[in-house]
Formats: structure tokens, C-alpha cells, sequence
């Protein structure tokens, strides 16, 4: 029995069968923290502990569906493509502000990271954590993070901005629609989109536009980022 | 569809190679990311070409990283023993960058407009 449970077949099963019962779930609660992501990790993990089945093992048999995230990210640029339209005419203030955002997102990374005193590899798993999820996990393996962490952190983070990211923008006094929509992509990726697109059709566009500048910007600023602050 | 994976794999490759040429500066499927997008702006490849492979990869996005994520087993460890720095980072730099983002853009967006005049 233990042959089979450790077979690619039953892995890909566990890996498929999981998200599908946290897809079900989040479209039923339509609650954040049923977020299929979380759901189908806390499945799998529960079912490999009570299966005995060792994380190398898992690595091995889901190495199929791991390796998607490398093609996915090469998609996003057909995503971006698409919604690039939306800022005819507002290139400057849009480029801008999301380069003074990923500027300031992964200064104040690293720089909480050397004030607190924390493991290099804890600052890689920390800098792209404004990205969407399958870009953080390539950055941070990049740069020698551990993916893992970041993918729970981006998580988090994503989390964070969809609920509070309103009343903030409120507070700062930003009312036009593009503003609001640009700095929930920006901060909170698809989580944040998913909030922008209650507010509103054009925020909730402006956002999906978002995450993928964001992604660019933040790819590239982290290497020079990396050689003058560490 | 196999047509639309086929460029994407392409590009992927491409991107792979750019990689390696930067001296690894940026992850292949970044470049990857990136050449895709320029080659459709500038009419290389055809929308029509790629956009159901591309939809049918990036919704689905989430389930590719699973995996990754369970890695989480292995280091729970890290989470538990740094939680403080992890939370104040997630914390403070997710308020900034929503603040830096919609106050630049917002700011930006109403100098130049009044400015110009020219914008649609």
C-alpha cells in the first residue's frame, strides 16, 4: 500500500484532488481565508503526515505540476499585454508611482530585515513579497530564499492589503478609481485585485494591470537593489 | 492550444537563454514574461495564437503553486522562530506600498492633466 501512496499517480491525485475540494469551498463561503491555496495546503499536508509520506517523495510526484509555474509566469505576459490598454494616456503617473512602489516595497524590506538582524535567506524569501505568488516563488528562489515561506508571506501580505487596503486609501484621502485600483494590484497582487473588483470595474481592471507591472518592476530592481543595500 | 504552448515554451526557452546572457540577474520566466509581452506589442506573434493556452495557464495559476507551499512542512521551523520580523515586514511594507502607490499615482495623475491638458 505504501508503494502506491508514494506513487506519482496517487501525489498527483492528492495535489489535484485538494485544490478542487478548496475551489468548491471558496466559491461556496466566498471567505478569504477559504482561499483554495490554503485549503489545499492544509489538506495535503494533513494527508501526508497521516500517510507517511515523506516531503521528498511528495517533490518528486507533484514535480509535474511545479514545474506549470515557470510557463505561467511566461503567460502573464499575454495578461499584461491584454490590459495594458487601460492606461492609454496615463503611462507616466502609473509607470511612476508603481516603480516608487516596488522601490519602496523592497527598501523597507531589507532594511526591517538588517534592523531586526535576520538570516539572508529569510530577506530573499521577503523581497518580492508584493508580487503575485508564482513570480515571488521564482524571485525568491532566485536570489536563494525559500519559497515556501514566500509563498506564505505574499499570502499574507495579499491578505492584509485586500482588507484593509480600502480604509487606508480612504485615510490618504486618494479617491480616483485608477489610484485605488493601482495600489491594491501593487500592494496585494490577486487578492487585492479580487477586493478592487467590488469597489468597482475600472479598479478592478486597473488592478489586474497591476500585478504584472508590479512583477516587472520589482524583477528588475531587485538585483540592483540586492548589490548596493546587502 | 498546442500552437499557443508551443510559443509559450518558446519564449520560456528564450528567456532562459536571456537568463543565462544578464548573467543571471532575473529569473528565465521572468525574461520569459517579459519577451512575450514585447513580442505582442510589436506584432510578432499573433493574440489569437496564444491567448488560450495563456488564459488556461494563468487562471489556473494557483494550483501550480501548491506544491511550492507544502514546502511550509519542512520549514515551519523558520515561520515560528522569526515571526516578528515576518509579521512587522508584511505589516509595514504592505500599508507602504499601498500608500506610495496611490498617493504617487493619484498626485502625478492630477499635476499633469491640469498641466497638459492633452490627456483623453
Amino acid at each position: 500500500m505504501n508503494e502506491i501512496f508514494a506513487s506519482t499517480p496517487f501525489i498527483l491525485l492528492l495535489v489535484l484532488g485538494s485544490y478542487l475540494v478548496g475551489c468548491k469551498l471558496y466559491r461556496k463561503k466566498h471567505f478569504a481565508l477559504f482561499h483554495p491555496l490554503l485549503v489545499a495546503m492544509i489538506l495535503i499536508i494533513a494527508i501526508l503526515l497521516l500517510l507517511d509520506i515523506d516531503y521528498d517523495t511528495f517533490c518528486a510526484g507533484s514535480s509535474f505540476i511545479s514545474f506549470l509555474l515557470g510557463p505561467s509566469v511566461v503567460a502573464l505576459g499575454y495578461a499584461l499585454y491584454e490590459q495594458i490598454e487601460q492606461i492609454r494616456g496615463k503611462e507616466i503617473p502609473v509607470l511612476t508611482a508603481v516603480i516608487a512602489g516596488g522601490i519602496v516595497g523592497i527598501v523597507s524590506v531589507i532594511a526591517i530585515c538588517q534592523v531586526m538582524g535576520v538570516d539572508e535567506a529569510i530577506t530573499s524569501s521577503l523581497q518580492p513579497k508584493s508580487v503575485t505568488i508564482p513570480i515571488a516563488i521564482s524571485l525568491s528562489e532566485h536570489s536563494r530564499g525559500i519559497p515556501s515561506l514566500t509563498a506564505v508571506i505574499v499570502f499574507g501580505c495579499g491578505l492584509l492589503g485586500g482588507i484593509v487596503g480600502p480604509a487606508v486609501l480612504d485615510r490618504c484621502h486618494v479617491n480616483s478609481r485608477i489610484a485605488r485600483g493601482l495600489a491594491l494590484g501593487s500592494a496585494a497582487h490577486g487578492l487585492g485585485t479580487a477586493r478592487a473588483i467590488e469597489l468597482g470595474a475600472v479598479e478592478g481592471a486597473i488592478s489586474g494591470l497591476a500585478i504584472g507591472l508590479m512583477g516587472v518592476v520589482t524583477s528588475l530592481l531587485i538585483p540592483f537593489f540586492e548589490s548596493i543595500m546587502r | 492550444m498546442i500552437k499557443g504552448f508551443c510559443y509559450i515554451m518558446l519564449f520560456y526557452v528564450i528567456g532562459e537563454i536571456v537568463s543565462m546572457l544578464i548573467g543571471k540577474l532575473i529569473p528565465g520566466s521572468v525574461c520569459g514574461m517579459i519577451l512575450l509581452f514585447l513580442a505582442l506589442t510589436l506584432k510578432w506573434v499573433r493574440p489569437n495564437d496564444v491567448s488560450r493556452a495563456a488564459t488556461t495557464l494563468t487562471h489556473n495559476m494557483a494550483l501550480f503553486f501548491v506544491p511550492a507551499s507544502i514546502g511550509l512542512m519542512h520549514e515551519y521551523k523558520i515561520l515560528m522562530s522569526n515571526w516578528a520580523v515576518l509579521l512587522t515586514v508584511s505589516v509595514v511594507t504592505t500599508l507602504l506600498v499601498i500608500i506610495v502607490v496611490g498617493v504617487t499615482e493619484e498626485r502625478l495623475d492630477r499635476k499633469l492633466s491640469k498641466k497638459g491638458g492633452i490627456e483623453k
